[in-house]
Order: C-alpha cells, then structure tokens, then sequence
C-alpha cells in the first residue's frame, strides 16, 4: 500500500491548519457563511438536513487496518458511532459538530488520509475495483495508476474550479467491478501486444441525465496517462458548459460537441503538453507499482477448510456467495456484507469497524477495501482462515451471505439525511430486504441488482441497477419510480422506466410482485433477472408491476 | 384576487452544531418547531427572513418554510419539514431522542 511522504503530510498538516483557522473565523464572525461554503466543501463538510456531513475519501477504496480503527475511533470520538461507506469508496459522518470537525480532519491525517475534493467543482476521490491486486481476471493492479491520478488532481491548479464535479475511475479487468462506463472518464487497464495500457472512455455519468461513457482511446500507452488525462480535463474545463448546472457534466459536453469532435481536441491539447511529462511521473509510478506490490502469500493446508464447507451449510452458503476467486492459489477475496436483512446499507459501527480491522491483520495481510456497493473487503485471505472469519463475522452481525444478491442494496442516505433528496430510500432498502428474508427466495432468485436513489442526482446508480428505484416528492408526497434492466457491469445499460410511480406504501408490494414474476417467467434456475429481462422485454415485467391495468386491457 | 398566503415558519440550521432551528416571535431561535412564529402575512414573513439571515453567527441557510396552525403550535405540512422535526427514519438519533 501507498504510505505518506514526508511531502503528503506537511501538505496535509498545512491544509488543516488552513482550514482550523478558517473554521474559527466563521465561528467568530469574521467569515460569513458565503465565504466560508466554498472553503468548508473543499474539505469534505456539508450542511445536511440534521447536521454537518463530513465525507472523508478512501482513496480507491483501499485501508489498512490501522485507518480502519482510526475511522472507528473518529465515529466514537466525534460521532455517533457508526460511518456510512458510499457508492463512491467514501465515508460519511452524518453528525458532526463544526467546531470539532479539525480535529476529526488532523485525526485522519494522522493515518494519511484526508477529505479534500470529496465536494466542490474539482476531480473527487479516484475509485477503483475494490478487488484490485486480488482478482484472478485482472491485467494489472489499477492502484498505482489511481494514486499516480489521486496525486496529480490534488490540489492540481487548472482544475479546482471546473464547471462541474469530475469523477474517475480505473479497472484493471474486463469484468468492469467499478462502473467506469458511469464516470467522467474510466480507464481499464488493458494489454495489447504484451504492452499494458488504458482503454480510455469519457463522458459517462447517471444523474439527470443518464450516459454510457464513449471510447475516445482504444489503446492509450501506459506512459500517456497523465498526460492524456490532463488533455481531457482541460477541453472540458473549456467547453464545459457554466451556463447551466444540469448541462455542465462533461457527459452533457460530449453529447453535444460528439466524442469524434472531443477527441480531436483532446489529441490536440496532448500533443501540445506531452512534453512537459518528461518522466518524473513514469519514476514515480514504478515508486507506486513497489508500493502495492501483493504480499507473500502462504501455503496452507486446506483440510480444516473443506471440512467446515462439507458439514455447515451456513458457512457454505456463505462461502458461495460472499468469496470470489483469487489470483492466489488457496486464497479467496472475502466480500462483508454490510447489507444484514433489515439493517442501513453501507453502515457499519466502530465495533464492526475494528472487528474487520483485527481480521484483516490476523488472516488479511492488512488490507480492506470498500466498494462502490457499499460492502467492505478482506482482498488476500486464506480459504484455511475462512472458518475463524466467519465465526467471527457472524457474531458480529456481519455474516449475511447475500453478497450479489436481492438483498444486497445500494441506497443513499436519501432524505433521512441528505438536503437534496426528494424522498427516503434507506427505509425501503431495509423493507425490501426484510421482505425478501421473510419469503426465503433470496438464494432461489440469485443474480438481483437493487439500486435506489433518493433524487434525481443518483448517488444510488438507479439508472444501472437491474431494478433501479428513484425516489420523487410528487405533489408532496414521495413517489418511488421503477427502471428495469440497467446494467453498471462491462455491459453497462440505463435501465428503462417502467411506469408510473408508486407510494411509499406500493413500492415494496411492487417489487415483490416483479421479483415474483421473475421466477415463474425465467428460463430455468440459471437465467439471471437481467437476462431474463433482456429475452423477454419489458412487457410481462410490467404486467407484474401494474396488473390493474393489465385488468383494464383484458376487459 | 391575489393567491393566498400559505402560513410559514423560518427555519435554519444552528451554525455550531447543525441542527434545525425555528425562529420565534421575541427572536430567539428554538429547536421546537410548535414554538416557531408562524407567519400569516406575506410582508412580515419577507422581513422575518431578512431578520434571520442577517443572524450569520447563529445558524446558516435561513429559509421560509410551509407550517400549518395545530393543537400544540405551529406543524410542518411537508414531509421533508416533518423529518427536519424528527431526525432519520433508520436510527433513534436526533430531535426525536434529545430533549429541546
């Protein structure tokens, strides 16, 4: 993993004390509010419904365990006890108070980590697979590459008032675990005539305004990177529209200048400025490559291991669905649902913080990663320690095996929290989770992605989820619309609407009845609820979601 | 004839803590939404908010919202203003478990 240089933590160190002061002057008067907004949002702090929100970044998702206790003790010390992982490898502390909010920031410096540009019109935190340095199907390990980008857009002059927030993401394997069709720009790490390089696509986004990202570089050499990413940022900076808020996403500037027109820019601007990229960022890439070289992994016996999965169909289960193949023989990637039945998704408490703390430095070669799907992971472990996890999970409330499926939902904060959102969708996680546990169908149904947003902003990637959810205040009620068939994976779609909205009360019975339908309509055990949707079309879906109106025609 | 005045309150959030303010009617700020001023006149409600926001050291964000006359005082008529009253739906935190 990356650890600070003497560089990182006097430039951190100086930002907090910059900020310390500025907190104390809008505390004593001399600072007013439109000051101080600008200078709170470039360190994290929103105002919310309630309370403060202070958003600190992981960094493409990554963590010891030391950073992990220390966000533990963050949520005990400042708050109340908890975080909530965001769709954005973030976390979010939802009430915090001002005067304290220094000392939260100068507490996580201490472990190399910050919460600038995790808000404000900037290039925000740098996500990557969460399997990262783990998956058996990867190219290359997208971490350095993202903390080689995490450097350059901290702080970067050109880029800290664009026209709109920039969001990046890199992968470094086909299955797209990172939504980088979903970004401002996603890079895949890919080989071509044994040379790494960037597949380069630009121009996706959700939002108001839904976008698949579109290549602008089939093959972009290794050492162009910066670069190249530089050319992009700064046409956009150009062209990007400051006009309008809803059109100022470079999505919206692609769209309307067309990504051949973009790419002649942006071939242009590179040409220009490669020069002044004459290698110091190559030296310190192969600096970064060292530093997230994998561990040594064992050779253990897996007797103890086989036997448990023979005997106990819980762990078993759990297993099956919560393990992902590792690069390493004998090693599994473990995902921790944060999604228990019932439960806030993408929170967890400082006692569970610190539990998957000590097991990722007992059995996990320290590190944690979060994803975008709001679940938090043990990349490097032993099937030999998978017994001891699980035990030690489940008694923790951490043991749910439904990683990928019904239940396993992204919301955001949504109106219990948020001032933008229109409606809640926390509450309907956990309710459509609990129904979903009552009937006992979550394994039968496999495959499912459940995304809700509480606005039309999509922080909860409704557009991409199979069965996406948008929450609407209609008329001053809220009102939950269905999209089907979005996809956020290297096949990456925008789900449709189906329909009208429902209720508060309707949207979960709603669900239930699509869910159902799946079932009787799909093609066997093995047809997944997208492919099903794919073979079927929208109309038998529909039929589940509205049979009054199915009546109607009939009659 | 000219639209009718829907009732309002003006609330905030308290600059230290964040939590949500009403203002009353001898210009203090009260976590208690019943005792907010509830505001019938247009023109008053205009210079209430005037009032509000030139109390910069207090809160931040002043803004009219729509209240209605109940039993108890002033009441919420949205919902976002009825879980400003209360705090989240997932956890007992908030105004809904601290005393006013």
């Amino acid at each position: 993993m990356y650890s600070y240089t003497e560089f990182d933590d006097a430039f951190l160190a100086e930002r907090n004390r910059q900020f310390r002061a500025q907190v104390e002057r809008r505390i004593d008067g001399a600072l007013t509010e439109d000051e101080f907004k600008p200078l709170r949002l470039m360190n994290g702090l929103y105002l919310q419904l309630h309370a403060y929100m202070l958003r600190v970044a992981i960094p493409y998702g990554t963590l010891n365990s030391g950073q992990m206790r220390q966000l533990a003790m963050i949520a005990e010390r400042w708050d109340k006890g908890y975080g909530h992982f965001t769709t954005r490898q973030n976390i979010q502390y939802n009430w915090p108070k001002l005067r304290d909010v220094p000392d939260m920031l100068d507490a996580l410096a201490e472990v190399g980590m910050h919460a600038i540009q995790t808000s404000g019109n900037t290039i925000r935190n740098v996500t990557a697979d969460h399997f990262a340095g783990a998956a058996a199907d990867e190219v290359a390990d997208p971490r350095p590459v993202a903390e080689l980008l995490r450097q350059w857009s901290t702080d970067h002059p050109e880029f800290q008032f664009l026209p709109r927030k920039f969001k990046i993401a890199v992968t470094g394997a086909e299955a797209d675990r990172a939504v980088i069709r979903a970004h401002d720009i996603g890079l895949q790490l890919v080989q071509q005539d044994g040379e790494i390089g960037f597949r380069v696509i630009v121009g996706g986004g959700l939002g108001r305004t839904p976008m698949i990202g579109k290549v602008i570089r089939e093959f972009l050499p290794k050492a162009d990177l910066l670069p190249y990413a530089e050319a992009i940022v700064h046409v956009y900076n150009q062209l990007g529209r400051r006009d309008n808020k809803y059109k100022a996403r470079i999505k919206i500037t692609v769209h309307e200048n067309g990504i051949d027109t973009i790419r002649e820019m942006v071939e242009a601007r590179f040409d220009q400025i490669r020069g002044e990229f004459p290698g110091a960022d190559q030296a310190l890439l192969t600096e970064l490559e060292a530093a997230f070289a994998a561990p040594d992994f064992a050779a253990k016996p897996l007797g103890a291991y086989d036997t448990a999965y023979r005997a106990d169909p819980v762990f078993r289960s759990w297993v099956d669905t919560n393990v992902a193949a590792h690069r390493a023989e004998g090693y599994g990637i473990v995902t921790i649902s944060l999604k228990a039945h019932g439960a806030t998704p993408g929170d967890a408490s400082a006692d569970q913080m610190r539990l998957m703390a000590d097991l990722a430095e007992r059995y996990g070669h320290n590190e944690l990663r979060i994803s975008h799907e709001q679940n938090v992971i043990l990349p490097h472990v032993h099937r030999a320690d998978l017994p001891v996890i699980h035990a030690e999970l489940q008694r923790a409330g951490l043991g749910t095996a439904n990683v990928g499926l019904a239940s396993d939902i992204i919301a955001c904060p949504g109106m219990d929290y948020c001032a933008l959102a229109t409606a809640r969708s926390i509450p309907i996680a956990q309710q459509i989770a609990e129904r979903i546990d009552d009937l006992k169908i979550e394994h039968e149904v496999g495959a499912l992605k459940i995304k809700i947003s509480g606005c039309i902003n999509a922080c909860g990637h409704h557009h991409v989820g199979h069965i996406g959810i948008l929450g609407l205040d209609r008329a001053g009620v809220e009102n939950y619309q269905i999209t089907l068939g979005g996809d956020g994976s290297e096949t990456a779609a925008i789900g449709e609407r189906a329909g009208p909205g429902f209720s508060y009360d309707a949207i979960v019975p709603a669900i239930e009845r699509l869910i159902l339908a799946y079932l009787e309509l799909r093609d066997g055990a093995e047809e997944t609820f997208l492919q099903a949707y794919r073979r079927l079309g929208p109309a038998p879906f529909k039929a589940a979601l509205y049979p009054e109106q199915e009546k109607a025609h009939a009659a | 004839m000219a639209r009718r005045f829907t009732p309002k309150v003006v609330t905030a959030n308290a600059l230290l803590d964040g939590d949500v303010v009403y203002l009353t009617a001898d210009d203090h700020w009260t976590r208690d939404h019943t005792k907010a001023e509830l505001i019938e006149d247009e023109a008053h409600a205009a210079i209430r908010l005037l009032d509000a926001q030139a109390r910069q050291s207090e809160i931040v964000g002043a803004y009219l919202a729509d209240a209605t006359a109940g039993p108890d005082g002033p009441e919420p008529v949205h919902f976002r203003e009825a879980f400003r009253t209360r705090g989240p739906s997932n956890y007992a935190h908030g105004k809904q478990v601290e005393p006013s």
